[in-house]
């Protein structure tokens, strides 16, 4: 019973970053009915930002103040890349054919892994030691790392903040607008460019944060992992219901805990396999999702 | 360009003339570069009838074209089955594994598909890495696969592999370009058209998408083989997703639907990069932006397909035809 309590606890910790991956595939696809294939390479990037500022000034990040920091000042970096992929390979593509917006995402991917396997080369790079303490607290018997806790409450903060964000502000009610009919939204005079920059400025952001959190946690981190994640991430949003941000969330925690119980009694070395075939299953069976929300599944 | 039938005759013609004399005036190196653009050329033409053809994206060819590859080595090394008998088998797996998991899928259209094929890669790729049912070696592939022979004749050299590698590519080519004019590939480019319309007429839509997925699918596999006899040694990171990404791009590079296109794009894809080897850095960097900037500034690729190839297809902007 602890065994299994533990590895939900662990599962929980690693959905909660598919989880925050996840927002950015839904955001996107959203407002814009495509597949954002460069956002797992953004992710990736926020790792190897936090990796650089950690190894350049690692007595500062061994700080709580210090770390956050580092963290917020890659994210920023991390959006702004996120704001200059929408410009360059999304926007002049807005009225081309899809087949032609999944080639330029596939080579934003290309682009963004090759850059960072020149920077930094295409060995697996290592996070410094001891950045965050390895106090740990003993609940009913599940270890409880403070890592696994600043990661759950990381991402359950940012989560919320973005719901709140959403449900709650003007600036939110106009992406919901956008995202159910631009055109409509564009006649009650919001602007629908801003809108896009605007979810193409927040998910590389959060996905900048869970790329640190995954590189602080794991330490190592390698160019090749955006694909990964962002495939997990992307079965996330689906799984919850592409296009609902709650859906995102609970598809990202759903699937990180049945990720860590897959391993744990099935297969360890299927266990990457297991995100393809939820992906594969929901898209047969209930390509809405979990949460149900309505997409007309455009061609 | 090249309206005529007889100017299109004459310059076949002089290519094929040309395919057959360059390789006196190539070392070894240029022509594995040119055998493996021949591979390319046809694992482009493969993936050319799903989503040129037919209007469907897979992202997940190159699962179709490692079964093939891993049947013939598997044939070849455990139970001697000269390499060239293996081809059909290969194919026909592949095409069968295809017409099993297209079934269900096929239905789903845009991105959704693209995402399925992609999950169905992964899989494929997760299952040959874990060594499934002890017969795929693990990560560290196959080795020792013969090389194809006919009645003691063996294509052991880089000449005799390129000359068999495009002798495939103009069979395959001869087909297609029948298939592309037949009932069948009317059908498929119907159904990319218009699937309502393409339903309406009598076109029994499911049918036709497996077929053209199967079709595919088979092609990739016998490529597979011709892959598995070149290289004699195969491992799974040659049939990864980024392959399929590959195929997938040679195809839209080129022009969705176009025979020329593939051909084009493969250069573009296959033999460019080759001769930037120099740079090999910075070559997959330059190629990623490459692939941007030609979706941005000629979305429907380098050589699209001839708007009048296909009934039904709107007179005017034939070129924005991908445009779903």
């Amino acid at each position: 019973m602890q065994a299994f309590l533990q590895q939900i606890v662990n599962g929980l910790t690693i959905g909660s970053v598919y989880a925050l991956v996840a927002l950015g595939y839904t955001m996107v696809f959203g407002v814009l009915k495509i597949v954002n294939f460069a956002h797992g390479e953004l992710f990736m990037l926020g790792a190897y930002l936090g990796f650089t500022a950690a190894v350049t000034w690692t007595e500062v990040a061994r700080t709580a103040t210090g770390l956050i920091l580092f963290t917020l000042g890659a994210s920023l970096v991390v959006a702004v890349v996120g704001l200059l992929v929408e410009r360059v390979a999304y926007r002049p593509l807005r009225r081309s054919s899809r087949l032609a917006t999944v080639v330029s995402a596939l080579g934003v991917s290309i682009f963004l892994q090759n850059a960072v396997m020149l920077l930094y080369g295409p060995n697996y790079q290592v996070y410094p030691e001891g950045l965050v303490s390895d106090r740990a607290w003993q609940v009913f018997g599940v270890e409880i790392t403070l890592m696994r806790a600043a990661i759950l409450a990381t991402s359950l903060a940012l989560m919320a903040g973005l719901y709140f964000f959403v449900m709650r502000t003007r600036l939110g009610m106009a992406t919901r607008a956008a995202a159910i009919d631009q055109d409509t939204a564009r006649l009650m005079g919001i602007d629908v460019d801003a809108i896009i920059r605007l979810i193409f400025f927040l998910g590389p952001l959060l996905g900048a944060v869970a790329g640190i959190l995954v590189g602080l946690f794991y330490r190592q981190i390698n160019f090749t992992m955006g694909w990964t994640y962002g495939m997990k991430a992307f079965t996330a949003a689906i799984l919850g219901g592409i296009g609902n941000i709650p859906g995102a969330m609970v598809g990202g925690l759903l699937l990180g805990i049945l990720e860590t119980l897959g391993a744990g009694y099935v297969s360890a070395a299927w266990k990457d396999a297991l995100a393809f075939f939820i992906l594969i299953g929901i898209l047969i069976l209930r390509p809405t999702g979990l949460l149900g929300e309505r997409v007309a599944e455009k061609v | 360009m090249l309206a005529s039938p007889g100017a299109r005759r004459l310059a076949l013609g002089g290519l094929a003339l040309a395919a057959a004399l360059l390789p006196l005036a190539l070392t070894n190196y240029w022509l594995d570069v040119l055998t493996f653009y021949g591979l390319y050329v046809l694992l482009g033409l493969a993936l050319n009838v799903v989503v040129g053809y037919t209007g469907l994206f897979n992202l997940g060819q190159a699962a179709f074209y490692g079964i093939g590859a891993y049947v013939t080595a598997i044939l070849n090394t455990r139970l001697g089955v000269p390499v060239l008998l293996t081809l059909p088998v290969a194919a026909v797996a592949a095409g069968a594994v295809a017409y099993a998991v297209g079934r269900p899928i096929l239905h789903l259209r845009g991105d959704y598909l693209a995402l399925v094929t992609i999950g169905l890669g992964e899989i494929t790729l997760i299952a040959i890495n874990n060594d499934v049912f002890g017969l795929t070696g693990g990560p560290n592939g196959i080795f020792g696969i013969d090389r194809p022979s006919v009645l003691g004749f063996v294509f052991g050299t880089s000449l005799r592999y390129y000359y068999l590698v495009w002798a495939v590519v103009a069979v395959v080519i001869g087909l297609l370009h029948r298939l592309e004019n037949s009932r069948v590939g009317r059908a498929w480019m119907l159904i990319r058209e218009d699937e309502v319309a393409a339903a309406a007429a009598g076109v029994d839509v499911a049918a036709y998408k497996t077929l053209a997925f199967s079709l595919s699918a088979a092609l990739a596999g016998a490529v597979g083989t011709l892959y598995a006899g070149k290289m004699t040694v195969i491992a799974p990171e040659s049939f990864s997703t980024w392959e399929s990404v590959l195929m997938f791009s040679i195809v839209i590079l080129g022009g969705a639907g176009s025979i020329p296109g593939v051909f084009v794009g493969a250069l573009g894809m296959v033999v460019l990069p080759e001769l930037f080897r120099d740079f090999s850095n910075w070559r997959m960097l330059v190629f990623g932006a490459a692939m941007v900037a030609m979706m941005v500034f000629r979305p429907a690729g380098l050589w699209p397909a001839r708007p009048s190839a296909a009934p039904g297809r709107p007179a005017k902007g034939g070129a924005r035809r991908a445009a779903a």
